[in-house]
């Protein structure tokens, strides 16, 4: 039983998509990311992922990655990783932590997940991590009661989908596109064929990340997917409007996943 | 036992910490590696490519005047700085470019430091008719801008990359992104025994030449296996070449040598086996420069292909298990040992191998024995050209003033477009 399953099934319920919002801990500073995160909340955000900060982050574009960089410097620790956490869970809505692994690997995953447990956390996405690397980390999610999410991206063939599908809990995380994260001008169908295809391996619901950054295109990929995912659009309004332009986008995209283009 | 496992781990190391996006080409580039391994044609092509175009078997080099140095040691150079482009790098690139053939691509990336990889790699491209990127850190390009022009002369991409720490950990995290958006036509030729499996295993098999040839040589020179063998350390594949052959003898020393920077106490250095804790960077785990909240932390090297804080998941399987010793060197000790070899032997070679000769010279310096009874390997990974002006730097070779109008010729360089 997942902490998530209520929400999915309110969302389905209303006949929309959750949206899941991303911003990483310690952008600009840890105060204001946490109001940046309590605004997008306030504006209709059904979940947040609390982004890890992280020297190498892989698959991230410019934008992710400055503010990785930036949040570093102005001295995010891990402690202030899981303080975002217990400030964003006061809220009430579901709060996930996405981090690289060996942030998670050097605190050690299993006192990690208590940590992020006793924070209100309710899983971790690992974009880095595969789960043929993680039965230790599973073991810990499963003593915890968290939700372990993988990803499977568009070259995943479908034997490797069930096996994502049969690790996670909670919901698939489907990186719509090949690539590093950042906003994209077009939706694509490749995204709906992906989600077509988890939904064949898997009962769980099916959150899209592609780049999304605006409500139109939170509609579009609302008309397909259990949820939507958005970064890289939160991040470059944050750090170019302040927290009312990340409460303004928050709002439109709110607006659109309910609003799904099924078109 | 054999390592790697299945998977692609050395017992705790290892293994394959990637996005799920790459998963689908490491397996199709493990598959054919594995059906190269035994195909005949393939194996053939290899060959005649290493023979006639590589210029191998290198030559095992006795090397008498620098054996006084060293109290009558006798010391025999691979001379990896003979093969084509300049160092050891080629044999795997070669090995990779067949690959590339192989599983039908057409477009290659790689990472480098000291730029001898990018080179080589440039170098395949041109002969097999590849598209070919190479990201440098920015830092690289100017401490090593010989081979940023020979890059560009063979016709490759050369994307410097300012970044971070402006140096190979920034350029591998360039080079992994590009993969990752373009991992249908391309392949990703990784330059080291690091990255995810199958990248450490089919890396070291293809410097696994070098210590097979030089086993032999030995053999035929001596007539019998070394004492030690000592190479540098930076991800590790020219000593897991060198290395790998002798692994069940157990009469023979296996020592790296790490960059050690100002000094492996003050902390900047390069020396994860030496000064670093197990982590995972660029997709497998190893032993890793990071911080308490597994930060990476940045390094410290007057070397550009050893300024790198992870290494090869072997080397931290060897190092465990204790069949390998691993010791930081100085900047100063490698600078010292170039100059030693240039007015010993007439060898200039790289400052990556200069690191060997110091190491080299401290073990015997250790040893019980009695100098002259030992033999002793070094690695000549690679030759020094391209670290001349590092060098005339160092031992103040040229006057400030050359110096200030070569600052001064670079700085207009920069500017232009």
């Amino acid at each position: 039983m997942s902490a998530l399953d209520d929400l999915f099934a309110r969302c389905r319920g209303e006949d929309r998509a959750a949206l899941i919002a991303y911003l990483p801990a310690g952008f600009p500073s840890y105060q204001v990311a946490v109001q940046a995160m309590t605004a997008m909340v306030e504006a209709g955000v059904d979940a947040v992922e609390v982004g890890m900060p992280y020297s190498d982050p892989l698959m991230e574009g410019p934008v992710i990655s400055a503010a990785h960089q930036a949040s570093l410097d102005a001295g995010t620790r891990q402690a202030d990783v899981l303080r975002t956490v217990e400030a964003v869970a006061a809220t009430g809505v579901p709060t996930l932590v996405m981090g690289y692994w060996n942030p998670v690997h050097r605190y050690g995953f299993a006192r990690w997940a208590a940590d992020l447990k006793k924070a209100g956390g309710v899983g971790a996405i690992t974009p880095d991590l595969i789960p043929e690397e993680a039965p230790q980390w599973l073991e810990a999610c499963r003593e915890h009661d968290l939700d372990p999410v993988f990803l499977v991206a568009p070259s995943s063939s479908d034997e490797r989908i069930a096996v994502v599908g049969r690790a996670n809990r909670g919901f698939v995380y489907a990186a719509a596109v090949m690539g590093v994260t950042g906003a994209r001008t077009e939706v694509g169908k490749g995204a709906r064929t992906l989600v077509e295809r988890v939904r064949a391996q898997t009962p769980l619901p099916v959150a899209v990340g592609l780049g999304v950054s605006n409500g139109a295109q939170a509609a579009e990929v609302a008309g397909f997917a259990d949820a939507v995912v958005v970064g890289s659009a939160l991040v470059r309004a944050l750090a170019d409007d302040g927290v009312d332009g990340v409460r303004r986008l928050s709002a439109e995209l709110a607006q659109g996943v309910r609003t799904p283009d099924r078109s | 036992m054999s390592v790697p496992d299945a998977s692609g781990h050395f017992g705790a190391y290892g293994g394959r910490f990637v996005p799920e996006a790459l998963v689908a080409a490491l397996d199709e580039l493990a598959a054919a590696h594995e059906a190269a391994r035994t195909d005949p044609v393939f194996r053939a092509e290899l060959e005649r490519l290493l023979t006639t175009y590589a210029g191998r078997p290198t030559p095992l080099t006795d090397a008498r005047r620098l054996s006084e140095h060293t109290g009558g040691a006798r010391i025999l150079l691979k001379r990896e700085d003979l093969a084509h482009t300049g160092s050891h790098k080629i044999n795997n690139v070669l090995g990779q470019a067949l690959l590339t053939k192989a599983m039908g691509k057409k477009r290659v990336i790689a990472e480098t430091g000291a730029g001898q990889h990018g080179v080589a790699t440039a170098t395949a491209c041109a002969l097999f008719g590849f598209e070919c990127t190479v990201y440098m850190g920015e830092e690289d390009t100017r401490r090593q801008a010989l081979n940023v022009a020979r890059m560009r002369l063979l016709g490759a991409e050369v994307v410097s990359v300012s970044s971070g720490t402006q140096t190979l950990k920034d350029a591998t995290n360039e080079a992994m992104r590009d993969w990752v958006t373009n991992v249908d036509t391309t392949h990703y030729v990784i330059g080291s025994v690091v990255g995810p499996h199958p990248f450490p295993m089919m890396v070291r098999n293809f410097q696994r030449v070098i210590g097979v040839e030089a086993r032999q040589q030995c053999l035929d020179l001596v007539g019998r296996l070394p004492d030690a063998l000592v190479a540098c350390v930076g991800g590790g594949s020219n000593a897991i070449g060198l290395f790998s052959p002798f692994l069940d003898d157990s009469g023979v020393a296996l020592v790296g040598a790490e960059a050690g920077g100002d000094g492996v106490e003050t902390g900047r250095h390069a020396a994860p086996l030496t000064a670093g804790e197990p982590g995972v960077l660029h997709g497998s785990r190893s032993y890793l420069m990071q911080d308490e909240d597994g930060q990476t932390l940045t390094t410290t090297s007057i070397s550009a292909g050893l300024d790198y804080p992870g290494v090869g998941p072997e080397h931290s399987y060897l190092r465990d298990s204790g069949r390998a010793s691993y010791t930081g060197i100085t900047d100063a000790d490698a600078m010292a040992a170039l100059q030693v070899l240039a007015r010993t032997e007439g060898i200039l070679c790289a400052i990556e191998s200069a690191h060997a000769f110091a190491r080299a010279f401290s073990w015997i310096a250790e040893q019980d024995a009695d100098p002259q009874d030992l033999v002793v390997i070094v690695n000549t990974s690679g030759r020094g050209d391209k670290d001349v002006d590092t060098a005339a730097r160092w031992f103040g070779l040229v006057s400030a003033e050359e110096v200030a109008r070569s600052e001064l010729v670079r700085a207009r360089e920069g500017e232009q477009p």
